[in-house]
Formats: C-alpha cells, sequence, structure tokens
C-alpha cells in the first residue's frame, strides 16, 4: 500500500512561492490503480513525482508497505520503484536489452539473469526477443519504445509502478491497444499504480480509483462509478462534463445490469401460452423465442399474440443484435440506436439466453445512483 | 620537376618534420582534452559560471596566434622557455579550449531532460547518469569539438616555426626567407594536406565513437 | 555590492590586475620603451586596417552573392561540391595560403591581400549558402502562395530570415582575416605584424610587444564591432540573441 500524508509542496518563484501540492492525504491499496486526473498545473504530476523524490517534498509523509521513505537514500528508493514517463525517456545510446536492463544492472544482478529477465519482459508485451534485444529506440515505433518504456520501469519487479501520462504521446488507436494490454499484464501482475492522466476516459477505464486535482488540492477520491455518480462539487461535475451520465455507461456491465430470470417460449408453444406469459409478467411489448439449445432466436410481439393463432414458431421476428455479458452498457446502447430497439436478449460465451435488457431497465439502474441519498 | 627532385633529396626531413608536427599538435590537443571536458561538464551546473568561461574562452581564441606567442613570449622567458615548442603547446592548449569546452557544455546540456528524469527515475547517482547517459550522448559532439581544435592548430602549429617549435612551417618560413618556391609549395602543401588528412581523419572516429543508436537519427 | 554579479567580479577582477601589470610595467621601465615605438604602432596599425578592410571588404561584396547563386534552383547540381570544396579549403592553414598566394603574385601587398581575400571568402560564401537554404520550405511556400517572384521572395524572404547565420560567417571570416592580417609582414604586406616578428629575430620583448598588444586588441575589438553590428541590423524576429527563448 502507498500511504500519502500531508504531503505539500511549495516552489519558491521569483513572483514568490507556488504551492504546486497543498497537504495531499491519500491512500493506494495493493494492487489497484489509482489514477491522479486534473487539468494542467492541478498538482497531480507534482504529488506523483514527490513519490519517487524527483521532486523533494517541502513536507509530508510517503511510506510504501508501512516503510516511511522519507529518510531512504533516493537512488535506493527510485531503483525500487518502477517509473515511466510520457517522454519514455529510452536511452538513445543503449540497446532495447541495455535499457530494460539498466535497473538490474544497478542492482548488481549477474548476466545471466538480467538477460532472461529481459527476454521474459518482451515476450509479455509480445515483442519478439530475438529481434528486437539487439535493436536501438530510434529503430522502434512510437508504441513499441512505449512498450519497452514500461518493461523498463517492471525489470526489476518493483511493488509500485509510477506513471506519468504513459501513453499521452501515442495516437488513439494504438492508445486504446497499449491500455488493454497494460490492464491485461496488470491483473497478472497486481502491481501498485500511481498513474497521472488528464484523459478523463483514459481514467474511467484504467482506474480502480480516481483522485481529481485542482489548484494544488485533492478534490476527490473514489472509485469511478461513484465519482460520475456522486460528484462532490460543481468543479468534479463540471471536469467530468454533461455527459458523464454516458460516461458511467462504460463502467457498468451487461451482467449487472440485466433481468436474468425471464421467460421464454419455443417454437412449437402456443401462441396464447406467450401471451399468457407476458401478463403473467406484465410485459407490454414482447417476449423472447429459444431455440433447443435455450440460444435466443427471435421475439413474439404482444400485438401478434392478441391478435393471431398459432405455434409461436410461426409467428415470430428474427433478432439480429445480441448483447454479451461483459459487453458495457455503452456499447449495449449503441446497439439499441443502431437496430431501433429499446430491447436486447444478452448471452452468455455459448451464446446462450442469460437474461434481457431494456432501455428501461438501463435508465433506472443509472438513475438509482442520481436519486437523493437518505 | 625542381619540386619532385626536392622532395625526393629531403624525405627523410619532411617525414621528420611532419611526425614532430603531428606530435606537437597531439599533445597540446590531447592536454586540452585532459583540461577542457572536465570544464565543460562541471560548468553544466551553472549558468553563470558557464557564460563567464566562455566568454573568456572566446576571447582568448579572437587573439591572432602570433600576437599570443608575441605575449608569451616575454611571461615564459622568466622560466627560461620563451622560445621553442613550449609556447607553441600552450598557445594551442589555450586555442582548443573553446571549441572543446563549448562543444563539452553544449552536448551535456542538451541531453534531453526526459532522458535525465528517466536516469534518474530508475535510480542512478549523478555519477551513474554522466557516465551511462550524459557523455555517450556527449562524445560524438565533444569529438566534432576536437576535430574543430586540431584542424585550427595544425595551422597555428604552422605558424609557430617563427618561435622555433618546428614542425612543417619550417619549409615556409625558409620558403619565404629565401624565396625559395620549392620549399614554400611543399611547405603549404604538405601543411594543407595534414590539415585535411586530421579532418577526414577524426570525422572517421567520430563517427565510429559515436554509439550504434544515435547514427540513424545524427547522421 | 561587487559580488552582486559574476560579470561584475569579472571585470573588477580584469580591472584589479590590469592596474597591477600597470604598476609592475610603469616600475619596469616597460612603458617608457613601449612609448618609444608609439610612432611604429601608429603607422603600421594603419596599414593593418587597411589591409583588413581592403580584402575583407570585397571578400564579403563577392562571397556574399556567391552564396545566394548557389542557393538559387538552377546552381543545385554545383552547389553541394562547391560546398565539400569550400569546406575542404577551410581547413588549409592561413600560413600556407599566405606561401601559395607567394609563390603565384611573389612579394608585397597585392599578394597579401589576394591570400586574405579567398580566405576570408570560404565562411561567408558557405554561411549565406548554408543559411539561405534553412529558410523553413513552409516559409517559402506562404511567400510563393502570395504570388511574390523569386526576385521577391530572396529579398523578403529568404535574406532576412538567413541574415543571422550570414553575419555569424563574416564574424568568423574576420576574426580570422585579422588573425592572419599579422603574417602578412612575411611576404612583404606590411602591418603590425613587422613588429612581432623583428622583435621576436631580434629577441626584443618589448618590440614585439608593441606589436602583439595591438594585434590582440585589434581582433577582440573587430569582433566586438561585427557582433554589435549583426545584433543591431538582424531582424528582430529572427534574431536568437535577441529572444533568449
Amino acid at each position: 500500500m502507498i500511504r500519502i500524508e500531508n504531503l505539500t509542496k511549495v516552489f519558491e518563484t521569483p513572483e514568490g512561492p507556488v504551492t504546486a501540492a497543498d497537504h495531499i492525504t491519500m491512500d493506494v491499496p495493493d494492487g489497484e490503480i489509482c489514477i491522479l486526473l486534473g487539468p494542467s498545473g492541478c498538482g497531480k504530476t507534482t504529488t506523483l513525482k514527490m513519490i519517487n523524490r524527483i521532486i523533494e517534498p517541502t513536507s509530508g509523509r510517503v511510506s510504501i508497505n508501512d516503510e516511511d521513505t522519507t529518510g531512504m537514500n533516493t537512488t535506493d528508493l527510485r531503483r525500487s520503484i518502477g517509473y515511466v514517463i510520457q517522454q519514455i525517456g529510452l536511452f538513445p545510446n543503449m540497446t532495447i536489452e541495455e535499457n530494460i536492463s539498466v535497473v538490474p544492472r544497478l542492482l548488481g544482478w549477474d548476466r545471466k539473469r538480467t538477460r532472461e529477465r529481459a527476454r521474459e519482459l518482451l515476450d509479455m508485451v509480445a515483442l519478439d526477443p530475438s529481434a528486437f534485444m539487439g535493436r536501438y529506440p530510434g529503430e522502434l515505433s512510437g508504441g513499441q519504445q512505449q512498450r519497452v518504456g514500461v518493461i523498463r520501469a517492471l525489470a526489476a519487479d518493483p511493488p509500485v509502478l509510477l506513471m506519468d501520462e504513459p501513453f499521452g504521446a501515442i495516437d488513439p488507436i494504438n492508445r486504446a491497444v497499449i491500455q488493454d494490454e497494460f490492464l491485461r499484464m496488470q491483473s497478472e501482475l497486481n502491481k501498485t499504480i500511481l498513474f497521472v492522466s488528464h484523459d478523463i476516459d483514459e481514467a474511467i477505464k484504467m482506474g480502480d480509483r480516481i483522485a481529481i486535482f485542482r489548484a494544488g488540492r485533492l478534490v476527490q477520491y473514489d472509485r469511478p462509478d461513484d465519482l460520475l455518480a456522486h460528484p462532490k462539487n460543481d468543479f468534479v461535475e463540471s471536469f467530468f462534463g454533461e455527459d458523464r451520465a454516458l460516461k458511467r455507461m462504460q463502467l457498468a456491465r451487461v451482467r449487472d445490469v440485466m433481468e436474468d430470470d425471464v421467460p421464454v417460449v419455443r417454437h412449437d408453444d402456443d401462441l396464447r401460452r406467450a401471451l399468457e406469459l407476458m401478463d403473467e409478467r406484465g410485459y407490454h411489448y414482447a417476449i423472447t423465442l429459444v431455440n433447443e439449445h435455450h440460444q435466443p432466436v427471435g421475439m413474439v410481439m404482444r400485438s401478434t399474440a392478441e391478435t393471431r393463432r398459432g405455434k409461436c414458431g410461426e409467428h415470430y421476428y428474427g433478432v439480429d443484435a445480441l448483447a454479451h455479458l461483459d459487453d458495457d452498457l455503452r456499447k449495449v446502447a449503441s446497439l439499441m440506436f443502431s437496430h431501433d430497439t429499446t430491447w436486447l436478449a444478452c448471452v452468455d460465451e455459448d451464446g446462450r439466453l442469460a437474461g434481457t435488457l431494456t432501455q428501461r431497465g438501463i435508465t433506472r439502474y443509472l438513475g438509482a445512483t442520481y436519486r437523493p441519498q437518505e | 620537376m625542381d619540386i619532385i627532385t626536392f622532395i625526393a633529396d629531403n624525405v627523410d626531413v619532411l617525414v621528420n618534420r611532419t611526425i614532430e608536427h603531428i606530435a606537437l599538435v597531439a599533445v597540446a590537443v590531447g592536454l586540452a582534452v585532459a583540461t577542457g571536458v572536465p570544464i565543460g561538464i562541471a560548468i553544466t551546473q551553472s549558468q553563470r559560471v558557464a557564460n563567464i568561461v566562455l566568454y573568456i574562452a572566446s576571447m582568448v581564441i579572437t587573439v591572432p596566434s602570433i600576437a599570443l606567442f608575441g605575449v608569451m613570449i616575454p611571461i615564459l622567458s622568466t622560466i627560461g622557455q620563451g622560445i621553442g615548442y613550449v609556447p607553441a603547446v600552450i598557445a594551442v592548449l589555450l586555442y582548443s579550449q573553446l571549441p572543446i569546452i563549448r562543444n563539452t557544455y553544449t552536448a551535456i546540456n542538451d541531453v534531453d531532460p526526459a532522458l535525465r528524469e528517466a536516469a534518474r527515475g530508475v535510480g542512478m547517482s549523478p555519477m551513474q547518469r554522466l557516465r551511462m547517459v550524459e557523455i555517450p550522448l556527449a562524445v560524438p559532439v565533444i569529438m566534432a569539438g576536437v576535430r574543430t581544435a586540431v584542424v585550427m592548430n595544425i595551422g597555428v602549429m604552422a605558424i609557430a616555426t617563427y618561435i622555433g617549435a618546428g614542425g612543417l612551417g619550417t619549409f615556409i618560413s625558409r620558403g619565404i626567407s629565401q624565396t625559395d618556391p620549392r620549399q614554400l609549395i611543399v611547405g603549404a602543401v604538405a601543411v594543407s594536406l595534414l590539415a585535411i588528412a586530421a579532418d577526414f581523419g577524426l570525422l572517421g572516429l567520430q563517427r565510429r565513437l559515436t554509439p550504434r543508436g544515435l547514427q540513424r537519427a545524427g547522421g | 555590492m561587487l559580488l552582486q554579479s559574476p560579470q561584475r567580479l569579472f571585470y573588477g577582477t580584469a580591472l584589479v590586475v590590469m592596474f597591477l601589470l600597470g604598476v609592475w610595467t610603469e616600475g619596469s621601465g616597460f612603458i617608457d620603451e613601449f612609448l618609444y615605438y608609439r610612432g611604429d604602432i601608429t603607422y603600421l596599425l594603419g596599414q593593418h586596417i587597411e589591409l583588413m578592410l581592403i580584402s575583407g571588404g570585397l571578400a564579403i561584396t563577392f562571397a556574399v552573392p556567391v552564396g545566394v547563386l548557389l542557393s538559387r534552383p538552377r546552381f543545385a547540381r554545383v552547389a553541394e561540391p562547391a560546398m565539400q570544396v569550400l569546406n575542404i579549403g577551410q581547413t588549409i592553414p592561413t600560413l600556407a595560403v599566405l606561401a601559395l598566394s607567394m609563390t603565384l603574385l611573389g612579394i608585397g601587398r597585392v599578394p597579401a591581400i589576394f591570400a586574405l581575400f579567398v580566405y576570408t571568402i570560404l565562411p561567408i560564401a558557405r554561411n549565406t549558402y548554408a543559411g539561405i537554404k534553412a529558410v523553413p520550405p513552409h516559409m517559402k511556400e506562404a511567400a510563393a502562395g502570395m504570388g511574390m517572384s523569386a526576385t521577391q521572395m530572396l529579398f523578403r524572404v529568404e535574406l532576412p530570415n538567413a541574415l543571422f547565420v550570414i553575419f555569424a560567417g563574416i564574424r568568423i571570416a574576420l576574426s580570422v582575416n585579422v588573425g592572419t592580417v599579422p603574417l602578412a609582414f612575411l611576404i612583404g604586406g606590411g602591418g603590425l605584424g613587422e613588429l612581432i616578428f623583428t622583435g621576436i629575430a631580434l629577441d626584443r620583448p618589448v618590440m614585439m610587444l608593441a606589436g602583439a598588444i595591438p594585434t590582440a586588441a585589434l581582433a577582440v575589438v573587430v569582433d566586438m564591432v561585427v557582433a554589435a553590428v549583426a545584433f543591431l541590423t538582424v531582424p528582430k524576429g529572427v534574431n536568437p540573441l535577441r529572444n533568449p527563448a
């Protein structure tokens, strides 16, 4: 765990002292990614850099795993913390292998172990070691360089990682790929990570917790969903924007929102049975039709059931859009809009019906947290 | 024809004077590297000191060589070294300071701040940072300074023949005083070729000393 | 207050050293002897400056147009080889240039001026060419887009933007020139070199210094004057010294 207590930085400038970080206090639990978010000059980067003392704090304390770092030798401290910066900062005079091996070498690891570690890390980010070990940073694309920047920070397996807008210089498409890759790595590595960003979507996507900074102060520190649902003040609210409800939709998964106990009909059920089930549940719209594998194949409309006679299998509309359990609500809403429907069947990995999701259900889910709490 | 026979007759003198010339420049520039590089690194610590040091060095370099010799002779005479190779070596040493100090200073100063931060971030001490990152990156630029210094001072050393330092300038000085075109041309061509050769040779060395990772970017 | 800025400290120290030097030289009778050469100094300094101005002036008027011409598209093919030749030419020691000039033209003022002229051309032509070439293409594109002719573009866009680099070349060239003028004496060109070389030959330190000190002072002054002229003539927007950003 990283515990930050009353961390303060005052810069002396010709125009007088400027407080870049003002009594910042926060805890980052083990294995979580904490995003420091805010407009430029808000103190997020200063706070981050005080942790490995690239910037020396004016006052306050940082402890890592209950050990106070104040008295620690800075070079020892830094070697035990991974550090990734936006400009990547790969040393152009060293090969990729040498770059990755910097910290292990500083720590006095033997050649063999260092080399194996470099290979292992390159494998982890899907860069072929035999092709990349001997290359120089100038020969790599921006995305490849940033991957190397990240694994260089991981080389000595530090428990804590500091990242200063690590993906900021990468084009949007590659950024999304690297973010996903990084999240996948993190799910195995379980590092405790402090991550500076000014990109709200990145923060919501990557963060287990988000700390909002403004003018040197920590304004709010919460889980992303809580932040979006309950912004503490106007600043946080306007920072996330008018569309914060839509942003929250990224955070919710289909499995959390869908109605899972849903009635179904089969091909050879009578339409009257369908109407009965709809009446029982008070459905005004339609009921799902499944095949013998319990996979949704269509829906029987209430209007049809009320006016026609026969088997369900003779009077249904096919479904052309399905929601998967791990899709986020934003994707689901997009599907609904593009298919002009207010209803979607949700399926598991095997394509079996797991539940249904309606626009009403989504708005109720999102709306629930906005209602005044008692 | 005259010239060819002159060269043939004086081959050993020509070789000796060339070696002498190279040795004097090499010793002086060698000493200049040994002093200039540490000075260049040291002054990166303070912009003000750097400005003063570079100002003085650039003033020294504007002083014409023969005037510098002229000023040095009476001073060095007090220790019995007024004439000969000592003032010549000292002059070259002084002249070389500007290109070497300036290039070292700029090269170290120009190291991308992101790299410096990365080096600090991975826990390098200031000395490790200098040794593993800053100096390797600065070497090509420092070498360019050495190259400038060598080429310039091959010319200065030629003039130093007038204060008895020897070297290839001797052919020219005798050629002038005896109005002997053969010696004039041999001296002038030899010293020119030496300068051109040194320029190319050091360019090659500069390229070889450039870390491989910088070659593509630096050209 | 003296310690307020390092510059002041520097000038202060220099002043004190000079004063002590003055006391010492006066005591040793140096100044009297130095003043004995007053007439020679004035006369030779005149010659010295004349050599410099004639060769330098000719070189500037010749080299700048050459540099401009080489930067024109129709000379593109010869420009790079010509620059290579100029670069190599600059490595040739000054004494060698004087010696070669003497073998061609004999002794006297003409070969001296010729040698100085040739040697001064090199950095100016090179910097003029490089300065114009370094004008960003987008600037020229904008100028062309406004409908400027090639000549208008040269005088309104390319030259003003290259001026700083051209002046840097002139400064280097004149500094080398003024450093080479004393050598002109060797091939009969006159100038302060006479006092220096004769002083060395006769082992007369004061005579030597009577030549060396004004030579050195002149070199420093010329350098400062060129720097000042450059500072004042280069347009503010493209003068890095005026915008230390």
